[in-house]
């Protein structure tokens, strides 16, 4: 607690105080109104999202400015790589032209640009996964232990689901769907539980001011 | 260096050079080869083609199209078979696309189909486009859709649109079919099915179809399409040929060769193990 509050020392009071009260009235008011279900609560409901909407907006301009300033002080250091600065420039400017003068309707040049290049670049960075996953299968799969054995033969079932084999392919589906439905939900149950619990810890620090990291560091 | 060892020895020092080239040619040679591969059906994935099919005419789905280039071979598939199977049945669709790339995504799709099928934009579907944070677009249009999107995203007033006439919230549509590459997925169950209690259905990738299926069991999701086997076995069902039925043949292929190599490295480790000098 003492580390956390010393971190926000040289702020004014003003900057301590305000987004600390903000966070705790906004957080309070938007769990109660879950529990309160009349037209006071949904006003206020339908409210924050429409602020929320109109902050996240802000916060996109805040991200193009950032990427902007990012890039040109690249470009302009001459730093390692600064060419493909130059690319991410260039590509930003174009987008951001070509789709309000010329739409963004299928065969205007936004939707060129993105089936085109954008697309067949993403497409060929996944596409490349499938070699390294091959190689990685064929060196680092090996039954060393029974758990790893287990897991072998668990990966085994459940990758044969996705090839036919005749009838073995019925008898693989049985195992397969009780692989899927038994232990894989147990163990996905576990850690969406606790991952429950965390999210709601962490929103009860970041309502009450325990959890200040949000406000950033003088 | 016996004959044991000296097999052992190169079962576990293939270069991974030879690996990506024997790869590519399972890759590329199942596309120029046709041969057929039979799709056993899965009750998760019946359970979606069932819902669209038990939609009257007239009903309203709400197709969410959550994925990037990347994962659209998987994926694409799903929106295509869909959006024909409810353009044929008269059924309309409010599609959104809520991942950065989505829109295009989307835009390709409704425009293919609806040149098939002859659906026409405003009255046997609206496509509402994309807007930034997905989890609050989701929680607003649980109020109404025209909270996030007062327009359409060709730039019409929702209003005027003659499909959207009384059309509000989820209240008004028969259920979500969320079709998504990541964690969009999450938000659509958290938040349509729980806090709106509307009825969502899942097509998502191979991977990441193994942590939905505790939603399914649970009921907060009542149909899951996974990968491009689930796209496959709704285009088996729907009696349709697309490109996900070509590419199983393609997928099984490539699995084999996996299968084969990851039981290569196997037999090599045991070899070496045996005698002692692991490699």
């Amino acid at each position: 607690m003492v580390v956390v509050c010393g971190s926000f020392q040289g702020k004014s009071p003003v900057k301590r105080h305000v987004p600390l009260a903000l966070v705790f009235i906004t957080g309070f008011l938007l769990v109660i109104q879950y529990f309160v279900p009349n037209d006071a609560s949904d006003f206020l409901y339908s409210y924050s999202l429409d602020w929320v909407i109109v902050i996240g907006i802000f916060a996109t301009a805040l991200g193009l400015w950032s990427l902007v300033k990012v890039t040109t002080s690249k470009i302009k250091r001459r730093q390692r790589g600064w060419g493909y600065s130059v690319v991410t420039l260039v590509g930003l400017v174009v987008m951001l032209v070509a789709g309000p003068i010329w739409g963004i309707e299928d065969g205007t040049l936004f939707m060129n640009l993105f089936w085109y290049i954008y697309t067949p670049i993403q497409a060929t960075m996944f596409s490349l996964l499938a070699f390294f996953i091959a190689s990685a299968a064929y060196r680092a799969f090996r039954v060393r232990s029974l758990v790893a054995g287990v897991l072998l033969v668990s990966a085994l079932v459940i990758m044969l689901r996705l090839i036919p084999l005749g009838p073995i392919s019925q008898v693989n589906q049985v195992f397969a769907s009780w692989i899927l439905s038994v232990p894989n939900m147990a163990a996905k149950r576990a850690i969406a539980m606790g991952v429950g619990l965390g999210a709601i810890a962490t929103a009860l620090k970041v309502v009450t001011g325990i959890e200040r990291s949000y406000m950033g560091r003088d | 260096m016996n004959n044991e060892s000296s097999l052992a020895h190169k079962l576990l020092s293939i270069d991974r050079r030879w690996i990506f080239l024997v790869l590519a040619v399972a890759v590329v040679v199942p596309v120029f080869v046709d041969f057929s591969v039979p799709i056993h059906v899965t009750s998760e994935v019946k359970a979606v083609y069932d819902f669209v099919e038990a939609a009257k005419p007239g009903e309203i789905i709400f197709l969410a199209i959550d994925y990037d280039p990347q994962t659209m071979a998987e994926l694409h598939p799903m929106t295509f078979a869909i959006m024909r199977q409810c353009f044929n049945k008269d059924v309309k669709l409010i599609i959104s696309a809520l991942s950065q790339n989505g829109p295009g995504m989307a835009e390709q799709a409704i425009g293919e189909v609806a040149r098939e099928t002859g659906a026409v934009n405003g009255e046997d579907y609206v496509y509402l486009g994309y807007k930034p944070y997905f989890g609050i677009v989701i929680l607003a249009m649980g109020q109404d859709f025209r909270i996030p999107f007062p327009e359409d995203y060709y730039g019409t007033s929702l209003d005027s649109l003659p499909m959207m006439n009384g059309v509000r919230n989820y209240d008004d549509v028969r259920g979500v079919i969320d079709i998504s590459g990541g964690n969009i997925t999450e938000a659509w169950i958290s938040y349509a099915n729980g806090r709106y209690q509307v009825p969502v259905a899942l097509g998502v990738t191979g991977v990441m179809a193994s942590d939905y299926y505790p939603f399914l069991q649970s009921g907060q999701v009542f149909g899951l399409m996974g990968g491009m086997k689930g796209a496959a076995e709704y285009e088996t069902l729907s009696d349709q040929e697309g490109t996900a039925s070509e590419g199983m043949r393609i997928q099984t292929v490539a699995h084999s060769l996996i299968i084969i190599l990851i039981i290569l490295g196997n037999i090599g480790y045991f070899i070496s193990r045996q005698k002692g000098k692991q490699i």
